[in-house]
């Protein structure tokens, strides 16, 4: 029953102006998630928390490889956003990464592992303080937190630890596009003897040094990340830099 | 989590509606040979996915009777698969099962090796060295997809290793070629006596293939090799891994066109800085749309094969 209730109250949302539509949806969970209540509690506090479908966040529903789970966040419809993060509510670390949209709309695109079938849901803070909440389920053979890097396999990773490779594109339907890749184990932590090993932070800024985007990945970011990032009007090289939770640095211009 | 348990007996509900209808109760493949040539018979899967209802009966198995006894080629999904396999086989010759080989280590190849532990089992090196790594985790995967079906179900690995070329048994020339882009190890067989080619997963008829281990440029250098086959004056049919038997190369040209579409998607898609979700929500063109599992196997192979593709835009030089 509480399923037919929900999928009323989205039905009539969709039929309500937007705001009416936010007070229906933060009664209840859009995904039905047993664990929302939690979620809420441990990362929210006591912030302002809303349901908004301009907070989209697109995943495949059924996802092949758990250790690698394309999720592409986009919350450019929301103006004002200051920051946004993802969460797995059936992740045993649920936080997967943290983005500051800057000069850069709120739009990123990463992978991610899933250690069993969840919610995966982006929460947008706007800057009256306001969580905006979307997300969607994925389902899933799981494992993907506790199996070892493929990096566990091979010590090919140490000689090539954060060599980044990535490009921008200037022209054609995806004009202003940048994507970028970091060869990083991103350890979980989460195998016996593996200690958690991951990046922490990685900042993009152009030429003039004005900053696009600060993201923040944690432990469930997949092996090797990459993000694709909209960087918004501006052209030139981009800046990437940051490091990971053992010091280690790096440095990248990624040419236009 | 209730939605999604609701949802689950609903599907689970109107599954037991069908599946009695179509015997999925009693566990019966309903496999029935068809013969393919004087003494080659297959047993023809569907084309589609594993799934509780069709209990992993979605691959082509085979058997010839030679002079002296049977060789049986592929051992299907399950034990029950084996069994049943087994039985039908012996409904149609009193001969006794001499030899059993898999033609890769994809598990609806290998699986039903149980039900034959008493006779030779024979794969390539490499086949067996990927049987014994994988087997198990193959197995576990198809317990989950094809329920109960799979009971009783373990791996039992292959006992002899094949090699390229000319092999004699039970009175039968059988020429075994050796090559590989499906998995690391996929083998070809030419039944002599009566032209049957025995292409295993290198070629899908009327289905969409799998890739989950596929080297794509060496699958299309087989498929040119698998194609020479059929050029030959003694050809009579192709039997694919999946899908119906042919007396031509079409089967062929179709996986090669799949394929194809594929790495150039793959690439294309890379090289104009698409996100992995935006190349999963691309359209299927028109020529493979209607194909069986298409989108779904197209959504597959976009996670086995997009990151290769992206790594090689992200790293060449503009």
């Amino acid at each position: 029953m509480k399923c037919h209730l929900t999928i009323a109250a989205i039905a009539l949302a969709a039929l309500m102006p937007l705001a009416d539509a936010a007070v229906l949806e933060a009664g209840g969970d859009p995904l039905d998630s047993s664990m929302w209540s939690d979620i809420r509690k441990t990362v929210f506090d006591s912030a302002a928390v809303q349901f908004d479908s301009r907070v989209k966040v697109i995943a495949p529903a059924s996802a092949e490889n758990p250790m690698q789970v394309p999720v592409t966040v986009d919350a450019s419809a929301l103006p004002g956003v200051v920051e946004v993060l993802v969460v797995a509510d059936f992740n045993p670390i649920a936080l997967a990464l943290r983005f500051y949209p800057e000069a850069a709309p709120a739009f990123l695109g990463f992978r991610l592992k899933l250690q069993q079938s969840s919610p995966v849901r982006a929460a947008a803070r706007t800057g009256d303080g306001v969580w905006h909440v979307g997300g969607t389920w994925v389902n899933t053979v799981g494992g993907g937190c506790t199996a070892p890097s493929a990096a566990g396999a091979s010590r090919e990773w140490q000689r090539r630890l954060n060599e980044v490779s990535g490009r921008q594109w200037s022209e054609g339907p995806n004009a202003g596009r940048l994507r970028m890749r970091i060869v990083h184990p991103m350890d979980t932590g989460l195998i016996a003897g593996t200690p958690a090993f991951f990046l922490q932070e990685i900042d993009f800024s152009d030429a003039a040094g004005r900053r696009l985007m600060r993201v923040q990945p944690h432990e469930p970011v997949s092996e090797n990340p990459v993000f694709t990032l909209n960087r918004g009007p501006g052209d030139g090289p981009v800046e990437a830099s940051g490091r990971d939770n053992n010091g280690n640095v790096f440095q990248a211009r990624i040419a236009q | 989590m209730m939605c999604r348990f609701a949802a689950v007996i609903a599907s689970c509900l109107a599954l037991f509606g069908a599946c009695s209808a179509a015997g999925a109760a009693d566990f019966d493949y309903r496999l029935v040979a068809r013969p393919l040539a004087r003494d080659v018979y297959a047993f023809i899967g569907k084309t589609e996915d594993f799934d509780t209802h069709n209990g992993g009966n979605i691959v082509n198995t085979a058997f010839i009777v030679a002079a002296q006894g049977v060789i049986v080629i592929d051992s299907g999904p399950s034990l029950r698969y084996g069994q049943q396999m087994r039985r039908a086989i012996a409904a149609t010759t009193d001969k006794p099962v001499v030899l059993v080989i898999n033609t890769h280590h994809h598990p609806d190849h290998f699986l039903g090796n149980q039900a034959f532990a008493d006779v030779p089992i024979a794969a390539l090196a490499e086949t067996r060295t990927e049987i014994a790594a994988d087997g198990n985790a193959f197995a576990e995967n198809l317990y989950r997809m094809s329920g109960d079906w799979m009971k009783g179900t373990e791996v039992q690995l292959p006992t002899k290793t094949l090699s390229a070329g000319r092999l004699e048994i039970a009175g039968r020339v059988l020429r075994l070629v050796a090559l590989d882009g499906h998995t690391r190890a996929d083998l070809v067989i030419v039944d002599e006596a009566s032209g049957v080619v025995f292409s295993g997963d290198l070629v899908f008829n009327g289905r969409a293939p799998t890739t989950p281990h596929a080297d794509v440029a060496h699958w299309l250098s087989a498929l040119d090799q698998v194609e020479a086959l059929t050029r030959e004056s003694g050809f009579k049919v192709l039997l694919p891994g999946h899908g119906e038997p042919a007396s031509d190369a079409a089967p062929i040209r179709q996986t090669r066109a799949w394929l194809k579409w594929l790495t150039a998607t793959m690439r294309d898609s890379a090289r104009a800085g698409l996100d992995m979700n935006e190349v999963l929500a691309l359209p299927l063109p028109p020529e493979f749309a209607g194909l069986p599992v298409a989108a779904a196997e197209y959504r597959r192979s976009v996670g086995h094969l997009f990151p290769a593709a992206e790594l090689n835009a992200l790293e060449a030089p503009k």
